[in-house]
């Protein structure tokens, strides 16, 4: 790094002093015990006895399996439903529509969503509840395997459901420049059909946008935790709940064998990448030729109505199963096969309400700095990249991103020991510390793109009128990206709100935020405390998108080309 | 509580009439004046709020009483407070620890005790109202999982395997094995157990085995591996006789006790269990089960065993989480504790034995509509060595959770 000029150097520098230590010590607190190195335990030798224990686990091969197809099904099915859905409907009035209800649906965490989801369709669920037994014949809930079926199906869809409005709010950040419109006018004055028009001429500009994005839909669909413990498949699970398990197992010889299968689980999400790369530079290769071929297509009105459908569909999904959480978080007692509760109650809501202002405050304090922090950090460091004529160094790159790619358990029991040594643990501000290791790879995730898109003109022509770079980067480049700057907000936001071991593990249990409460209480099982503590735990996120929602809608009422329908 | 206090010093005085009666005293006192102005972070399983509020109303007692603070830290689960407190230990944090007190038993505190992340021994002794624990007829009090707790843990309450039923759909239930297989196979998919290495999937295969081993008496010896499979070969021809008539037909389990119960207010599932024999009564109270519930035990028996608090060896505040531990011990506590409208945890203490003041408080209680007297919850089946839990662990991964091969 000594080649960067001191102009370029200060951001990285604070990057790399924020990010190696924990990084480094995280990566240690799981590869030395994966070969054997865990003095505190006695293990003091470098062997491989824990890969030969891992592999001897019962179904291992099985969990490695369900974890990578699952994972890559479902980031693959997830990208067609929202590229499709783009292409067939983007810039109607339908587009808007949907696209209202899918962006606060990203706010809600995965676990609040495969809860709700197994309310909704279990054999004792809602939907069973409105059916039966007037329609069913059910009078006791049938024993079907819907959920926590062998093969995955119904994790599958869970991940699918949260993954679309993740990709979507991508895509529509990507579709959001001017020039997009006038394509579509060209390919639709050709004669191109809607979805043609998209695939043969808008993809192929917006897709590098969107492929960071899905990388990490990847690398998280392939090592998902809560999911998978909530809908999926249990004998065996998939590889990463299992590794929970070992890692919380009272026999903590376990936890060398754990450690060897975190980096397992790294093999598996980067082999999962690394085929759908393959796949990517396949498709890319068979459609060269297709996409010059002229062919215009234009009768796909039954395709894009299905497209609507599968959309309609899980929006639809989403929507009930947070209905369903409502309903549970004001139910005390809710006998099936009654389709509503019988007995109804307040006090649960009003116990937590009462219990958590403190709470609250912890939560969004420590929310809002890690978001203004780390998406202050990742503007800097993009800004003095770009004015010194550099791309952000590949080493920078993967010391960002290990910490998304790395189990979390084995990952923070480093990271843990590190913060111990400095004598910061405990405190306010190593929880936010360890929450900017996780924060930052998704700010980072979501604003490089589309700064490197950011048309360079712009700047030229402002230094040539003698702007200074604050002056360009604050009265020029700032205002452009207004969008995805509050998006990156917000998402670095609902990441910091829904971290619950680095909260745990790092904050020693003397910082209690949202997550770790609604955690250690939904443990409990109760139903109706799960479903308050959800929506609690869904209120931050969704104020913060809500609020990058609205700021752009404000400011650029007077300018057509930043307005987002294009 | 001052009373009890007094109460319990003239006990003391009277039982230790040889010895320096005064040392005692003074040792106590010297705790309680070093407790004062302590905070002790309590480490402790927060997903139940019944629990939460009485830990809370707990703390508020020892706040007002000796000047002690108490944080409840709620965890999902104990062993991240192991994890912890092994992470400290790794960087030689020998003082000054996170946690102060936790509430602990059978693989956890063996996993602590052999990892040398307890304080030293014989606090639990030392505690003033020791002398109320019921070591005679409760040994588990002093025997955590066969492992001796030496006193690096003291006695909170105890627990006892009783099953759950809705008397709505089931009029007399399977009270042994041979039942239960029966009423499995004439009603598919009505019973499950959580899936091991779940707790309480686990605490089931130990009934299970408990009940078919032929002698009862290796269970307290460490397993021998070359006897296992011979001696839980009738154990898993049950299983095997079982699960399909499982719930799912045994290809999906409850995740845990809460969730089985969810499952049997669903009315997915007949019969579910619990370690807390208060548990449906309080659950009735709550509205999580419905008012027609019921609990039954197995004739000859069932698992049971005590739950304990623990001071990890670098706690920072050591004196107040001795007179925190000491205060879940006074008769009032342990009283209100076993109320099912509070919480429903079965009591340490030997209640006949205590002051007649206190003795009332129990005679007095009503322990539910759906909690069995001491006299029908039977005998105690006393836990395996915990070298079984993981043998048994293993071998049903093996051949139930490993998907078809």
């Amino acid at each position: 790094m000594a080649k960067f000029r001191p102009s370029s150097n200060l951001p990285s520098l604070i990057v790399v002093f924020l990010l190696a230590g924990p990084v480094l010590a995280g990566l240690a607190g799981t590869v030395l015990p994966a070969f054997g190195y865990l003095p505190v335990l006695g293990a003091r030798e470098l062997t491989l006895a824990p890969f030969a224990e891992l592999f001897s686990m019962p179904g291992l091969l099985q969990s490695t399996a369900l974890s990578f197809w699952t994972g890559l099904v479902a980031s693959l099915v997830s990208l067609a439903i929202v590229l499709c859905f783009a292409a067939a409907w983007s810039g109607t009035q339908t587009f808007q529509r949907v696209s209202r209800f899918l962006s606060p649906l990203l706010s809600v965490p995965h676990a609040a969503a495969a809860i709700g989801l197994a309310f909704l369709i279990a054999p004792s669920g809602f939907l069973a509840r409105l059916l039966s037994p007037w329609a069913t014949g059910w009078a006791r809930p049938p024993d079907l395997l819907l959920i926590n079926d062998p093969y995955g199906v119904a994790m599958t869809l869970g991940l699918v459901a949260k993954e679309v409005p993740f990709l979507f709010l991508m895509t529509l950040a990507a579709l959001n420049r001017p020039e997009i419109k006038s394509h579509t006018k060209v390919a639709t004055s050709l004669g191109y059909g809607r979805m043609s028009g998209f695939f043969k001429v808008i993809l192929p500009q917006i897709y590098p946008l969107i492929r960071l994005p899905m990388l990490a839909v990847i690398a998280y669909s392939t090592s998902v935790v809560d999911v998978a413990v909530i809908l999926g498949p249990t004998t065996p699970a998939p590889l990463a709940a299992r590794l929970v398990v070992w890692m919380n197992d009272p026999d903590l010889s376990l936890r060398l064998a754990a450690s060897a299968g975190a980096l397992l689980q790294l093999g598996i999400s980067a082999g999962a990448i690394l085929v759908y790369l393959l796949f990517e530079a396949s498709v890319t290769k068979l459609s060269s030729t297709r996409l010059a071929r002229g062919h215009r297509m234009k009768s796909d009105g039954a395709g894009r109505m299905a497209v609507l459908a599968t959309m309609v569909f899980i929006v639809s999904a989403m929507c009930l199963s947070l209905l369903v959480l409502m309903i549970w978080s004001l139910a005390k007692s809710w006998w099936y096969p009654a389709p509503l509760p019988q007995n109804w109650s307040l006090s649960v809501l009003s116990m937590a309400l009462m219990q958590t202002p403190q709470i609250f405050g912890t939560t969004i304090l420590l929310g809002i700095l890690a978001a203004l922090i780390s998406t202050s950090l990742t503007l800097w460091l993009l800004e003095t990249k770009t004015n010194a004529g550099e791309q952000v160094d590949h080493r920078l790159r993967t010391l960002i991103f290990v910490p998304l790619l790395l189990p979390q358990i084995a990952f923070l029991f480093g990271l843990k020991m590190l913060f111990l040594m400095i004598g910061l643990d405990g405190s306010f501000t190593a929880v936010l510390l360890a929450h900017l290791v996780f924060v930052l790879p998704y700010a980072f995730l979501a604003l490089s793109d589309p700064w490197q898109r950011l048309d360079p003109r712009y700047a030229r022509v402002a230094a040539t009128m003698g702007a200074s770079r604050a002056r360009i980067f604050f009265k020029v480049q700032l205002p452009m990206l207004t969008r995805p700057v509050l998006v990156t907000l917000a998402v670095a936001l609902a990441v910091s709100v829904g971290q619950y071991l680095p909260t745990l593990i790092i904050g020693a249990g003397r910082v209690v935020t949202v997550t770790t409460e609604s955690v250690a209480l939904a443990s409990g099982g109760n139903r109706q405390i799960t479903a308050v503590y959800a929506f609690l735990q869904l209120l931050i996120p969704f104020a913060g998108f809500a609020v990058a929602a609205a700021i752009p809608a404000v400011l650029f009422k007077n300018r057509t080309a930043m307005r987002l329908d294009a | 509580m001052k009373r009890l206090l007094i109460a319990a010093a003239a006990l003391i005085s009277g039982i230790f009439t040889l010895q320096p009666v005064s040392a005692q005293d003074s040792d106590w006192q010297d705790v309680l004046d070093e407790a004062k102005g302590q905070t002790v972070y309590f480490h402790a399983w927060g997903g139940e709020p019944r629990i939460n509020a009485y830990i809370q109303w707990a703390a508020r007692e020892v706040e007002n009483l000796y000047d002690v603070r108490v944080v409840h830290v709620k965890v999902s689960d104990t062993a991240s407070v192991v994890s912890q407190v092994l992470a400290e230990k790794s960087v030689g944090k020998t003082s000054g620890g996170g946690v102060d007190l936790v509430w602990i038993n059978g693989e956890n505190f063996a996993a602590m005790k052999t990892s040398g992340l307890l304080a030293e021994p014989g606090w639990a002794q030392s505690l003033p109202n020791w002398t109320y624990v019921d070591t005679e007829n409760k040994p588990t009090v002093l025997v955590d999982f066969t492992v001796q707790t030496d006193g690096q843990e003291s006695p909170w309450g105890m627990a006892k395997l009783v099953f759950m039923y809705d008397t709505a759909r089931l009029d007399i239930p399977p009270a042994s094995l041979d039942a239960l297989l029966a009423y499995a196979k004439s009603n598919p998919g009505r019973f499950s157990y959580p899936q091991p290495p779940n707790f309480y999937g686990t605490t089931f295969l130990k009934q299970t085995l408990l009940n078919t081993i032929a002698d009862k008496a290796v269970l307290s010896d460490p397993v021998v591996p070359n006897e296992f499979e011979v001696q839980t070969a009738p154990l898993f021809n049950f299983l095997d006789e079982l699960h399909p008539h499982l719930w799912r037909q045994g290809q999906a389990f409850p995740k845990n006790a809460a969730h089985m119960r969810q499952l049997l207010a669903d009315s997915e599932i007949d019969i579910a269990f619990s370690f807390n024999p208060g548990d449906a009564s309080g659950a009735i109270v709550n509205g999580e089960l419905p008012p027609t519930v019921r609990t039954f035990v197995f004739d000859g028996g069932t698992v049971g065993n005590t739950h304990f608090v623990a001071i990890p060896f670098n706690s920072s505040a050591q004196e107040g989480a001795k007179v925190f531990a000491n205060h879940f011990l006074s008769p009032m506590a342990q009283m209100r504790k076993q109320d099912p409208e509070i919480w429903g945890d079965p009591t340490v203490l030997n209640v006949a034995d205590l002051p007649a003041n206190e003795k009332a408080l129990f005679d007095t209680q009503d322990l539910g509509p759906a909690t069995l007297t001491p006299e029908e919850l039977g005998s105690t089946l006393p836990e395996p060595h915990p070298s079984w839990v993981t043998a048994l662990e293993q071998a049903w991964a093996t051949r139930y959770g490993a998907g078809s091969q």
